[in-house]
C-alpha cells in the first residue's frame, strides 16, 4: 500500500508540474495573444512587448550548434571505446567520460567563461560570448551522454555479427562500418535524441558563455539568448504579465522536451522491434 | 619421388593411397592465457576431403578449427606455438589475415546472418574484396545460393530481411555467405548443433558435395554424423590429439582405447 | 580508402574528446589550487574572506534533505514497480511514463515550478525548505530507475528461498532482496547526490543566494524556512559577479573534487553489485 503511494508520487510530480506550469503560463501567452507571443520577435518587457522568438531560435540554433560539435566526436569516441579501445587506454578513459557526465554545468560555463570566450574573442570577430562559445560549450556537455548511450548501442550488437564478418576475411574496419554500425543505428540515433534533450534544457552554462541579447542573431559570432536563459535572467525581478510571459517560456520548453522525448520512446520502440 | 606418386594416385584414382595436403598443423600448442588448450598436435587435412574434428566438450575441437582461421586472434591472451599451414605457407607469418579468412571460411554454430537483406548478405564477403559490380554480384549471390541449395527457397525475396528466415534455412544462408567468397577450406564449426533434423540432413548432404570442390573440416558432437560425412576423423580428448585417421577405420577399429571408449559411447 | 579515413577520424575523436576532459579537468586544477586558502573554509562568508564554508555546509544540508525526502520515496516506488504491480496494468504504464517523463525535464523548469508551488502557493519563500523538495522531485527518476534496475538484477531463487521459509512478502523484500540490491541502491543515490550539489538552475529561485547557514540553533526547526546557497549557486554568483574569480576557481576546484568522490564511490557500488552477482 505504502509502495503504491510512493510509486503514485510520480504522478503527482508531473500533474503538479503540469498544472501549475500551465496555469501561470497559459494566462500570460493569451493576454500576449500566441501569434504575437510565439512569432513576436520584439522582447522588451519595459514596454510590455513580450515576443519569444528570438529565444526559440536561440535555442534551436544553439542546440543544432551542439549536436555538430557534439555529435560526431561522441559517436566516435564511442566506436573507438566499443571496438579499437585498447583495455588500458579505456581503462582510462571509460572513468574519464564518467568524470565528464558529472561536471556540474556552472563549472562548465565557468571554463566556457574564462577559456573559450576569450579565445573566440582574441581569434573571430565579435566579442566572444556568442552563438559559437554557446555551441562549442554544449557539445562537449552532451559528449558524455551521446558515448555512453551510443557505446552501449554498440555493445548490444550481438557478437556473432562482428565474428560472421571477420570470417569473411573483413578487415575490422569494415566490420565495425558495414556490420556494427548499421546494427546499432537506431541506438545510435536515441543518443543523438538525447544529447539534443540535455543541449535545448541546459541552462546555466549557456547563460554564463551566449551573451543573452534577445534578439535575432545575424551570425554565430552574435550573441543569442535561449529560452532556459530568458527564463534565468529575468526571473528573479519580475513580476505581473513580465512573470507570466517567463512562465509562458518555460510552458514552450516544455513542450520542446515533451517532443523530443516522444521521438525517444518511437525511436526505441522501433529499435526493440527489430 | 612425389612425382611417381601422383602418377601412381591418377593412375588408380579409386585407391586414395595417398592424397595431397590442404591444410596441416605440427607440433601445435595453444594457451588462454595460463591454460593450455592444445598441447602437441600434429594434423593434415586432405584436399577435397572431409575431415571430423571429435571429442568431448572442452577437448580442444573447437579452439583447433579457430586457429585455423585465426579467429583466436579475437581472444584477449591467446597465444600459439607451432606451425598452422595453408597449402605450405605459415598462416600466422606468411598470409595476410583476411586474405586467409577469405581463402579458408567459416559457418559458426549459432547461425548469424547480418540484419540485413539476404542478397546483401551475400554479396558483404565479394564486396568486402573489392567486387563492386551489380552484374557480377548478381551472378556470385545467385550461384551461391544455388550451391548451399536455398536459390529455390529465397530467390522471391532477396531483398528481404534475412532475420525473417527460419533457422534451418538462415544456417544454409550463411554456408552460401561463406561461399560467396570462393573459399578453398571451409570450417564447420557444430554448425548443424541447433537445427532441427530436417534441416540437419539438407546440410549434410550439402557437405558430402562439397567435398568435390572444398576441403572441409568439420567440428562435430554427433559421431554418426561424422561418420556418414567424414573421410577422415581426429579424436580429441583434454586438449590433445588422441588418434586421427580413415573414418571407417577409426570407427570400427580404434588404435587407442580412449578412442575406442569414445565412439562406443563411453564419456558424456 | 573510406575505411581508412573513417578509422582515421575514429581515433581523431577519441584524441578530441580526451583532450576535452584533460583541459577542462587541468585548467581548473591549475588555475584553483594554488588559490585554496585557510581563509576560504571560514565559517561565517564575508565579503573580504569570501568563504565557502557556509555555501558547502548549505550544500550538504540542501543534498540530504532532498535525499531524506526522494530515496524512500523512490526506493519505494521501484519496488511496488518490481514486486508488487502486474506490468500490463495501466497504473504501472503511467507510472513508468510519468517517471521517464520527469527524467528528461530540465532543471529551469523544476526552478520554475518550485518558485510556483513550494515558494509562492505554499507560502515556503526562499529557503533549504523549498530548494531540497524541488531537488527531491528533480533527482526522484534517478533512484527509481536504478533501484528498479537493481531490484530486477536479484536473482528470482533468493525471493523463492524467502518465500520457501514461510517468510511473508515484506519479510522477504527486505530481508532478501533489498541487502543483495543494496549495492545498487547506494550507486543510485549517489548518483542523484551528484545532481544535488551540482545543481543551480533548480535552486535559484527556490533556494536564494544568502550565503549563510540556517541559523538551527537560534530558530530550530524553522531555519529550514531560511534562503541558503549551495556551492554550486555560490560559484554561479561568485562568476557573475566577476569580482572573486580566484575564490571562483578554488571552489570549482572543491567541486570536482566532490564530483569525483561521488563519482568513485557510484562506480565501487556498481562492482560490488556486479561481483555479488
Amino acid at each position: 500500500m505504502l509502495f503504491t503511494l510512493a510509486a503514485a508520487i510520480s504522478i503527482l510530480a508531473v500533474a503538479l508540474i503540469c498544472v501549475f506550469l500551465f496555469a501561470n503560463g497559459l494566462p500570460a501567452m493569451f493576454q500576449i495573444g500566441i501569434p504575437e507571443f510565439l512569432l513576436g520577435t520584439t522582447w522588451k518587457p519595459g514596454s510590455d512587448m513580450y515576443g519569444i522568438f528570438p529565444m526559440i531560435v536561440g535555442s534551436i540554433y544553439v542546440t543544432a550548434g551542439a549536436i555538430l560539435v557534439g555529435v560526431p566526436a561522441g559517436i566516435l569516441t564511442a566506436i573507438y571505446l566499443s571496438r579499437f579501445a585498447g583495455s588500458r587506454v579505456a581503462s582510462v578513459l571509460r572513468p574519464g567520460i564518467e568524470l565528464l557526465a558529472g561536471i556540474p554545468s556552472v563549472v562548465y560555463g565557468f571554463f566556457g567563461l574564462m577559456v573559450l570566450v576569450p579565445f573566440i574573442r582574441a581569434t573571430m570577430p565579435g566579442r566572444g560570448l556568442s552563438l559559437l562559445a554557446a555551441s562549442m560549450l554544449l557539445g562537449i556537455m552532451i559528449l558524455p551522454t551521446v558515448i555512453t548511450v551510443a557505446k552501449n548501442a554498440l555493445d548490444a550488437v550481438p557478437k556473432s555479427y562482428y565474428e560472421g564478418a571477420l570470417a569473411l576475411g573483413a578487415t575490422r574496419e569494415r566490420a565495425v562500418f558495414r556490420i556494427l554500425v548499421p546494427a546499432a543505428f537506431s541506438g545510435i540515433m536515441a543518443a543523438v535524441v538525447l544529447g539534443v534533450g540535455r543541449a535545448i534544457g541546459e541552462t546555466m552554462a549557456v547563460v554564463m558563455v551566449a551573451g543573452n541579447q534577445p534578439v535575432m542573431p545575424n551570425s554565430i559570432f552574435e550573441g543569442v539568448r535561449t529560452m532556459t536563459a530568458n527564463i534565468v535572467m529575468e526571473m528573479g525581478y519580475a513580476a505581473d504579465l513580465h512573470r507570466g510571459a517567463l512562465i509562458a517560456t518555460g510552458v514552450v520548453l516544455f513542450v520542446f522536451i515533451m517532443l523530443i522525448s516522444l521521438l525517444f520512446s518511437a525511436i526505441k520502440k522501433r529499435g526493440e522491434e527489430r | 619421388m612425389m612425382q611417381e606418386i601422383k602418377q601412381d594416385a591418377r593412375i588408380a584414382p579409386s585407391l586414395p593411397v595417398i592424397s595431397e595436403t590442404k591444410m596441416g598443423v605440427e607440433e601445435l600448442d595453444l594457451f588462454y592465457g595460463e591454460f593450455q588448450a592444445l598441447k602437441d598436435v600434429t594434423l593434415d587435412f586432405p584436399k577435397n576431403e572431409v575431415t571430423a574434428l571429435i571429442g568431448p566438450s572442452g577437448c580442444g575441437k573447437s579452439t583447433l578449427l579457430k586457429a585455423l582461421n585465426r579467429m583466436n586472434d579475437l581472444v584477449d591472451g591467446c597465444r600459439v606455438d607451432g606451425l598452422v599451414s595453408l597449402d605450405g605457407d605459415d598462416i600466422y607469418r606468411d598470409v595476410p589475415v583476411n586474405d586467409l579468412r577469405r581463402r579458408v571460411g567459416m559457418v559458426f554454430q549459432q547461425p548469424n546472418p547480418f540484419p540485413m537483406s539476404i542478397y546483401d548478405n551475400i554479396a558483404f564477403g565479394p564486396r568486402t574484396h573489392g567486387i563492386k559490380g551489380k552484374a557480377e554480384l548478381d551472378v556470385i549471390v545467385e550461384q551461391s545460393l544455388r550451391d548451399a541449395a536455398i536459390w529455390d527457397e529465397v530467390k522471391d525475396r532477396l531483398k528481404k530481411s534475412a532475420l525473417g528466415l527460419s533457422g534451418g534455412q538462415q544456417q544454409r544462408l550463411c554456408i552460401a555467405r561463406a561461399l560467396a567468397v570462393q573459399p578453398e577450406v571451409l570450417l564447420l564449426d557444430e554448425s548443424t548443433s541447433a537445427l532441427d533434423p530436417i534441416s540437419t540432413a539438407k546440410i549434410e548432404d550439402l557437405v558430402v558435395e562439397f567435398a568435390s570442390k572444398y576441403t572441409v573440416i568439420m567440428v562435430t558432437h554427433n559421431m554418426l554424423q561424422a561418420l556418414r560425412v567424414s573421410t577422415k576423423t581426429a579424436f580429441f580428448l583434454l586438449g590433445e590429439m588422441v588418434e586421427a585417421g580413415d573414418t571407417d577405420e577409426l570407427f570400427t577399429h580404434p588404435k587407442d582405447s580412449r578412442t575406442a571408449d569414445y565412439v562406443s559411447g563411453r564419456f558424456g | 580508402m573510406t575505411l581508412k579515413i573513417l578509422r582515421a577520424l575514429v581515433y581523431v575523436g577519441a584524441i578530441l574528446t580526451a583532450l576535452v576532459l584533460a583541459g577542462i579537468v587541468g585548467y581548473i586544477l591549475i588555475n584553483g589550487i594554488p588559490h585554496l586558502k585557510p581563509s576560504l573554509f571560514e565559517w561565517t562568508y564575508t565579503s573580504e574572506n569570501v568563504s565557502l564554508m557556509p555555501a558547502l555546509v548549505d550544500t550538504i544540508l540542501m543534498a540530504l534533505l532532498a535525499l531524506v525526502l526522494a530515496v524512500p520515496t523512490g526506493v519505494g516506488a521501484a519496488i511496488y514497480l518490481v514486486e508488487y504491480a502486474r506490468s500490463t496494468s495501466r497504473f504501472v504504464r503511467v507510472v513508468r511514463m510519468t517517471a521517464e517523463t520527469l527524467q528528461g525535464i530540465p532543471s529551469i523548469i523544476y526552478g520554475l515550478f518550485g518558485l510556483l508551488f513550494f515558494t509562492t502557493m505554499l507560502g515556503w519563500g526562499l529557503s533549504l525548505m523549498s530548494g531540497a523538495c524541488t531537488l527531491a522531485i528533480m533527482v526522484l527518476p534517478v533512484v527509481m530507475r536504478t533501484t528498479e534496475e537493481a531490484l530486477l538484477a536479484v536473482p528470482e531463487s533468493y525471493k523463492q528461498g524467502g518465500f520457501a521459509l514461510g517468510a511473508g512478502r515484506v519479510r522477504t523484500i527486505f530481508r532478501c532482496v533489498l541487502p543483495s540490491a543494496l549495492p545498487g541502491i547506494v550507486g543510485g543515490v549517489l548518483l542523484a547526490l551528484g545532481r544535488c550539489v551540482g545543481e543551480v538552475a533548480a535552486l535559484l529561485f527556490t533556494a536564494g543566494t544568502v550565503a549563510q547557514i540556517p541559523d538551527f540553533g537560534g530558530q530550530g526547526i524553522f531555519a529550514l524556512f531560511d534562503s541558503c546557497r549551495t556551492l554550486a549557486v555560490h560559484m554561479y554568483v561568485l562568476a557573475s559577479e566577476g569580482l572573486h574569480m580566484d575564490e571562483a576557481y578554488a571552489t570549482a576546484v572543491v567541486l570536482l573534487i566532490l564530483v569525483v568522490i561521488l563519482n568513485t564511490g557510484a562506480n565501487f557500488a556498481a562492482k560490488r553489485l556486479k561481483r555479488g552477482m
